[in-house]
């Protein structure tokens, strides 16, 4: 138990390399973590199914593992239940702000396809008004969208919601 | 006969993700705007994406039927080293970009299909295509309102930009028929309850698109006719049993050549 703790930690410095400042607990794609004879297996799900940097998370995993000598390490992927934004930490989400990318909203409202159907405001994560644009569904990254702050007028990513 | 079936019908999967996914990339850094381009980049990189879990299972199924000493299938096999005729997907995926206005349109028609689609598949008896269509499903709920939006921002834009959309309309329309025609292993997977019974998605995307085209203005093709009653409309087909457009030809050239020419080459 206390190994399976230790990688929990472990993995707590492993970074999502497009999102620097969340680890990929916090993210919430790690769904399990145990030993089976004497080497660990991580369950893990992607976010989008075609986010590039699983590859490198998946690596980084490995590599941090083994500098602290766990051999062998086990990755398994699973879809489903397939990954939303309601698993991303409180402290995740803190980070995000801090890192000047607005967290999704805790409610989800654009999961379905509705025409013109927008987030509720979205606050600017620097100088969080409520009064803002979006510009494009699709960010610089698969989960993240474009948004304006029509206060600040500074542009600004949006965890979006998934 | 079943796993044969099975494996078929993920490669037709993966072929359609895999076939738009490349044709949407072939707008990476040519978009009419940023945002634009980065949106339809997204939308290739999700598709690739899904591409790689229908690719990954088939060659799972393919190496678990294997004869002894026969070569591994892996992902990259499937994409990069099977020829026109071995490719199952749709032919309205394979078609040209041509502008703006038709990749939208082709996109919108896709989408619109994918959405109800993945939506029966998450119940399919198979788990792992279950679990792709959960997935999927996500992401192309963003890829239909994009691109629903931008058929009506288009075909109820400017002269210029509602012309180009009629013109898109009556190149594409003729490919969407075979989206809902059944090919045998597609026929004999639905009894079972592992693929999709596309005679009942069909009446969902009809009334999606009818919605769609009404708010973009555009004249449905299938209500041309001057006295109300329904055409029978010629459809192509052939593109889930390998008979190919053209087009895919090009696409395979451009997009395999690298595994061709260097063999196994990695980066």
């Amino acid at each position: 138990m206390d190994e399976v703790k230790t990688i929990w930690s472990l993995l707590e410095t492993v970074n999502d390399p497009e999102v620097p400042v969340l680890s990929v607990v916090d993210l919430g794609i790690i769904r399990d973590v145990r030993m089976a004879g004497g080497h660990p297996e991580i369950v893990l799900t992607p976010t989008y199914s075609g986010c590039p940097a699983m590859d490198m998370i998946r690596m980084q995993i490995r590599m941090v593992l083994l500098e602290h000598g766990f051999t062998d390490t086990r990755l398994t992927t699973v879809l489903s239940p397939a990954w939303t934004t309601d698993w991303m930490s409180e402290k995740g989400k803190e980070k995000l702000v801090a890192y000047g990318i607005a967290p999704p909203l805790p409610v989800q409202t654009v999961c379905h396809p509705a025409l013109f159907q927008r987030e509720e405001a979205i606050a600017c994560p620097r100088c969080h008004s409520y009064h803002t644009t979006l510009i494009s569904e699709f960010g610089s990254t698969a989960c993240k969208a474009l948004y304006r702050c029509e206060d600040c007028h500074e542009p600004f990513d949006y965890f979006k919601c998934h | 006969m079943t796993t044969q079936h099975t494996i078929d019908y993920a490669l037709h999967l993966a072929d359609n993700a895999l076939v738009l996914g490349h044709r949407n990339s072939e707008w990476t850094g040519h978009g009419p705007i940023l945002e634009q381009d980065i949106a339809l980049s997204n939308i290739a990189l999700d598709l690739i994406g899904q591409a790689r879990y229908f690719y990954q299972y088939a060659a799972r199924l393919m190496n678990a039927a294997a004869r002894p000493g026969e070569p591994e299938v892996t992902e990259d096999v499937l994409a990069y080293l099977r020829d026109s005729w071995d490719f199952r997907n749709c032919l309205l995926v394979e078609q040209a970009n041509g502008d703006w206005g038709k990749t939208i349109l082709r996109q919108f028609f896709f989408s619109a299909y994918q959405y109800y689609f993945y939506k029966e598949l998450q119940r399919s008896r198979d788990g792992e295509l279950s679990a792709i269509a959960e997935k999927a499903l996500k992401e192309v709920t963003y890829h239909l309102r994009w691109s629903s939006e931008w058929v009506i921002r288009l075909g109820d834009g400017t002269e210029e930009s509602h012309s180009r959309m009629r013109k898109a309309l009556d190149e594409l329309w003729m490919y969407t028929g075979e989206l809902f025609q059944p090919a045998d292993y597609e026929r004999s997977l639905i009894p079972v309850g592992v693929a999709v019974d596309l005679a009942e998605i069909r009446p969902l995307w009809e009334e999606r698109v009818r919605e769609v085209l009404k708010e973009a203005k555009l004249v449905h093709p299938g209500s041309m006719r001057a006295d109300g009653k329904a055409t029978k409309e010629w459809m192509q087909g052939g593109g889930k049993q390998g008979r190919h457009t053209e087009q895919l030809g090009y696409l395979l050239a451009e997009m395999q050549f690298l595994q061709r020419a260097y063999p196994a080459c990695e980066w």
